[in-house]
């Protein structure tokens, strides 16, 4: 249970794949103008995060390892995650499109959004110690593909809110837009640095 | 060479795989798009500015194709482009006169201030405080509001603090007519022949009170009327009105306004 909460705190806050390891940074400066948005983005992203880091948890397990091609890890794993965003976004297309054009552009910029990857790759380091069952393998990847999405949804969902005050705010002309916004992320950043202590 | 097989194979038979899976997912959930609505969207104008009601030139698309709406309720779109667009889908089109936006205010900062205002540099928020820092509560609040909202960059600020429409870059699209809190926006006649003349203001108050709060209002003095030759001018409410239909673009009433509030088309 103590290593379940780690993992959550860990991936949620201390160790924040926006603020500390740069990860998803395009999203978090595009799609966090509002409120209303940066949901959908957050919540398309835990989607995409759980269904591709099952899928790379299953090929990485069955096939990268027994045939020794750890080196091919990252070709695989985008190929992977190419292709199933790619069904995911023909299959909500059939099945709600309302949702799909809530969802819009932000699908398939999905592919593009290096926090998928990283996860997925940090998971065959952090989880495929020698000697461990291969379901507690499974089980802590789930989580922490899971986490590292709400950690992700929380920081753009923190970021969109300052950000819609900000653009009622008067800015001096230069800053407008993206250059305060880059500002308020350093803050943020320094502000989530104070919860490291964390244990 | 035996390093160099476990590769290929994997990854080859992989991407067979997820191809196929792709493919098979395509035909199982294809979602048939009628092939007349991707011709249309390419030939509107693409601005999304959402003049005709729908979410987008997209919507107005689907709009289109359904019959709800007809080709007209596009402003921003040329009437040649409009033309091709009939043909394609059989449908006739008759002409309509274009039309194009004007400012009936020329106060800006010559127009006196009730009480100085330190908020928001918007025009909408600015006329929630009683109306407007304007003493005029007709007048332009000199924001920039239109500026800012023109989905076509057809409207500057001037330096005398207010609007100026450039005609040639304005569709009519109505954007401005609807965020002016002052509705000091209409349309008139795009064609200088048939408006050569439109009156830059909309104060309904009395003449005097105009006279002293601003120097540039109509002070419903009636000399419009009067010096008009074809009865096109009629002063309502305290205010010069002119009647397109019969305006022959004369400029006697140019030349008879004393607050120059009847300005002449395409001077600036």
């Amino acid at each position: 249970m103590d290593k379940v909460l780690a993992i959550l705190i860990a991936n949620i806050i201390t160790n924040n794949y926006i603020l500390f390891k740069f990860m998803g940074l395009c999203p978090f400066l595009g799609v966090s103008k509002q409120t209303k948005p940066a949901i959908s983005m957050g919540l398309a992203v835990i989607f995409v995060l759980l269904i591709s880091g099952i899928m790379t948890w299953i090929i990485y397990a069955y096939v990268i390892l027994p045939f020794h091609i750890e080196y091919m890890r990252t070709v695989v794993f985008i190929l992977i995650i190419a292709s199933s965003v790619q069904f995911i976004e023909m299959m909500i297309l059939k099945v709600s499109p309302v949702l799909y054009k809530a969802l819009g552009i932000y699908l398939p910029l999905i592919t593009t959004n290096c926090i998928v990857l990283g996860v997925t790759v940090i998971n065959t380091e952090d989880f495929f110690a020698a000697g461990k069952p291969i379901a507690w393998s499974f089980a802590y990847s789930v989580l922490q593909v899971f986490a590292a999405g709400l950690g992700f949804m929380l920081v753009l969902l923190l970021m969109s809110g300052i950000r819609e005050r900000l653009a009622l705010t008067d800015t001096p002309e230069s800053l407008d837009g993206l250059p305060i916004a880059f500002i308020v992320a350093s803050i943020m950043g320094l502000a989530f640095m104070g919860l490291l202590g964390i244990k | 060479m035996k390093d160099l097989f476990p590769p290929i194979i994997t990854l080859g038979s992989l991407g067979i795989l997820f191809g196929l899976c792709l493919a098979f997912a395509a035909s199982k959930f294809r979602v048939p798009v009628d092939p007349a609505l991707e011709k249309i969207i390419t030939k509107l104008p693409g601005a999304n500015c959402g003049a005709c009601g729908k979410a987008g030139c997209a919507g107005f698309a689907q709009a289109l194709l359904a019959g709800e709406l007809d080709l007209h309720t596009c402003v921003s779109m040329a009437e040649e482009s409009k033309k091709t667009l009939a043909e394609l889908l059989g449908l006739s089109l008759e002409l309509k006169t274009k039309m194009v936006s004007s400012l009936h205010c020329c106060g800006g900062n010559n127009t006196k201030d009730k009480y100085l205002y330190d908020g928001m540099k918007d025009c909408l928020a600015a006329s929630l405080i009683l109306g407007g820092q304007k003493e005029c509560q007709y007048g332009c609040l000199t924001y920039g509001t239109c500026v800012k909202a023109c989905p076509y960059d057809a409207i500057v600020m001037t330096g005398d603090g207010f609007p100026r429409i450039i005609e040639e870059k304005c569709t009519a699209c109505g954007v401005c007519v609807n965020v002016c809190p002052k509705h000091l926006y209409a349309f008139i006649p795009y064609d200088i022949e048939k408006a050569a003349i439109y009156v830059a203001c909309s104060s309904r108050d009395m003449g005097k009170v105009v006279m002293g709060i601003c120097p540039v209002g109509c002070i419903a003095c009636h000399k419009c009327e009067k010096a008009c030759p074809h009865g096109a001018m009629e002063v309502i409410d305290n205010l010069a009105r002119i009647d397109y239909t019969k305006c022959s673009g004369c400029l006697e009433c140019v030349k008879a306004c004393p607050t120059k509030v009847i300005k002449q088309r395409g001077i600036v």
